[in-house]
């Protein structure tokens, strides 16, 4: 599989009574690299790991994976996949250690080889101590630590995770990117669906952001920020300056729609050239006579995208526009 | 989390069999699964056995003195019916389960694994004939408790337990299909049992089907249960008849070659939520 990607779906379609869970999805992902695929809930991403982890037939469009087709070559595409679902699929009544050792006589490794792979699994994801306990027992976070680990049996070449880190603490997350890191690095593809911006941020080297069962947008992280917008200067003035003196000052330096909220004495200008800018910034403010409360240079987080992509409301209402200028998409904080 | 290497060993490489063996291995597997869970969950079994226990005592002691015509004390006769009744509403631990395992996403689960087809349904069915027999057995003892004696040759009786076990087989696999189809585990449960009801009461499991109006008992007498209780009842009373106790292995293997295929196919095409 040297040129050909470890994961392609195109026009995807999945109907669900009167819902129309994918409505024509395309999703490319090569192969040793992070697919993240963003949206709300009710996008359909759950719909599309089913599809290409084949427990759910497409009602139109085709996906191959790992060069298999998820239809035609299912039984084959078994063994080159591994998935955690969206929710843990461990059994309650079993230990840890029996529930990973069980799939590993489902992939059909030797007795001693599927109990050796759940004791440095279950080290792996720090489950040692709870190894010989029935999962009952477990935390939720357990529970999903369990379920990856579940997942990774074999080190398939395409792992499918469905909000893999959604439960765990910020250490166990820390500790799950970590491992999807190192497994990247040893040539694993991964699909990978979150709703923390942030770990599509830091894990995936391409994001496709999904809504209505469709591709809305898609890029590298930077490119969806710059999509958004580049760099922006928000700034509190004390209280009692003039706003309307400050929104003047700062018009020169926009390259975009500035957005102020007045009550707040809150404005957002859209910048070039970040650093010096703020720098100039403070000392025409200065020069005017101007307090800042607060001043910072920020770049638009994946957040910014996803809420101004999925057309979610943002608390904007008290934004009023500087004259013959829309705000900004995306939320200020 | 401590990082270690991935296991790219050689030893992590699948075996490679033929299918058939892979058919039989992974049902194994989840038939062991199914089993190591019994004693971690006791109340279910417990539950399963005082059910038949209280029928035998209710039928013993409180039918049994108005019940006529069995050519037999009326336990010796009962029994029969009993063990019948026991393995047949036993069957539907297969259907709660399977839908059990449908709604916390096991299914899933093992649709993704590259392993056999059938192996869920074979090793549910499986674990459940195991389940019976310990519940039959138990009630061969409370049977001999309350005055069941039976006669003829133990290799008769092993030849009615023998039936009995293949009658639980077969009744899982209409209960497994009920399991794949239905929606919730509480459908599984109800749908399950609704209809062994009327199938195991108009027999010949409690009472001679002479007592019947004549069209209840035309359909009780042509009914599988009437024909696996009869059957069992000959091997357990020295009354062997060979043509009952081939109908009742027909029947049998007629609901497995009907309802395997249907299950399965139940299964490949339901996931969960
Ligand atoms: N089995 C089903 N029956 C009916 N509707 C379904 C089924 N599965 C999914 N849907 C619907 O399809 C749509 C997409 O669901 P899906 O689970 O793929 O979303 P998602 O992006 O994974 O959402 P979330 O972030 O909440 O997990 C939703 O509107 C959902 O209600
Ligand atoms: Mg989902």
């Amino acid at each position: 599989m040297a040129n050909q990607p470890a994961i392609i779906a195109e026009g995807l379609r999945k109907r669900y009574g009167t819902t129309q869970a994918l409505d024509g999805l395309d999703l490319r992902a090569e192969a040793g690299t992070v697919l993240g695929v963003l949206g709300p809930n009710g996008a359909g991403k759950t719909t599309a790991v089913r599809i290409l982890t084949t427990l759910l037939k497409p009602d139109a469009g085709y996906a191959r994976v790992a060069g298999l087709d998820v239809v035609k070559d299912a039984d084959a595409l078994r063994s080159q996949i591994g998935l955690a679902g969206q929710y843990a699929a461990v059994d309650e009544n079993l230990t840890g250690y029996e529930n990973v050792e069980m799939v590993g006589r489902l992939y059909h490794l030797s007795g001693s080889a599927a109990r050796r792979r759940a004791d440095e699994l279950l080290q792996r994801f720090d489950l040692v101590d709870a190894a010989r306990r029935t999962v009952k027992t477990y935390s939720g976070g357990m529970r999903r630590r369990l379920d990856l680990a579940a997942s990774l049996v074999m080190t398939p070449p395409v792992l499918f995770l469905d909000e893999p880190t959604t439960g765990l603490d910020p250490r166990s997350r820390l500790g799950m990117w970590e491992v999807i890191s190192k497994l990247v690095s040893d040539g694993t593809t991964v699909l990978l669906t979150t709703q923390y911006l942030e770990e599509a941020d830091q894990l995936a080297n391409h994001i496709i952001v999904v809504n209505f069962g469709r591709v809305i947008a898609e890029g590298t992280a930077d490119e969806l920020k710059t999509q958004v917008g580049g760099d922006r200067v928000e700034m509190t003035v004390g209280p009692g300056s003039d706003i309307t003196r400050a929104t003047e000052i700062l018009r020169p330096y926009s390259v975009g729609e500035m957005a102020v909220a007045a009550e707040r004495r809150h404005l957002i200008v859209p910048v070039a050239a970040g650093a010096q800018q703020l720098a100039a910034i403070i000392r025409e403010m200065d020069a005017a006579g101007i307090a800042i409360d607060d001043i910072a240079l920020r770049r638009p987080t994946l957040d910014d995208v996803f809420l101004s992509l999925t057309g979610a409301t943002t608390d904007a209402a008290d934004l009023t526009t500087a004259p013959a200028e829309r705000p900004l998409a995306g939320s200020p904080r | 989390m401590n990082i270690a290497a991935p296991g790219h060993g050689n030893s992590t490489k699948p075996i490679i069999r033929p299918r058939i063996y892979w058919e039989i291995a992974d049902a194994l597997t989840l038939a062991k699964r199914n089993l190591v869970q019994i004693p971690r969950i006791p109340e279910e079994l417990i539950f399963s056995t005082i059910q038949p226990v209280m029928f035998v005592l209710l039928f013993r002691y409180v039918f049994g003195g108005a019940i006529t015509g069995t050519g037999t004390t009326y336990v010796n006769y009962l029994m029969a019916g009993i063990f019948a009744q026991t393995v047949i509403f036993g069957s539907t631990t297969t259907g709660i389960g399977l839908a059990t395992d449908l709604q916390k996403g096991l299914i899933d689960r093992f649709r993704s694994l590259p392993m056999a087809k059938s192996a869920v349904l074979t090793g549910r069915t499986l674990s459940d004939v195991v389940r019976n027999t310990f519940v039959v057995i138990v009630m061969w003892t409370v049977g001999l408790l309350v005055g069941f004696r039976p006669q003829g040759s133990i290799l008769a009786w092993f030849g009615a337990a023998g039936l009995l076990l293949l009658t639980s087989f077969a009744f899982s696999w209409i209960s497994a299909t009920i399991g794949m189809a239905v929606r919730s585990v509480e459908a599984a449960q109800s749908a399950g049992f609704i209809w062994l009801f009327p199938l195991t009461f108009a027999s010949s499991a409690f009472v001679p089907t002479q007592s019947m109006p004549t069209w209840l008992r035309a359909f009780a007498d042509r009914q599988p249960v009437t024909i696996v209780v009869n059957a069992v009842r000959g091997l357990l009373l020295n009354k062997i008849d060979a043509t009952t106790i081939w109908e009742a292995v027909a029947w049998c293997v007629g609901i497995l070659i009907v309802f395997i295929p249907l299950s399965v196919r139940a299964y490949n095409s339901r996931t969960a939520r």
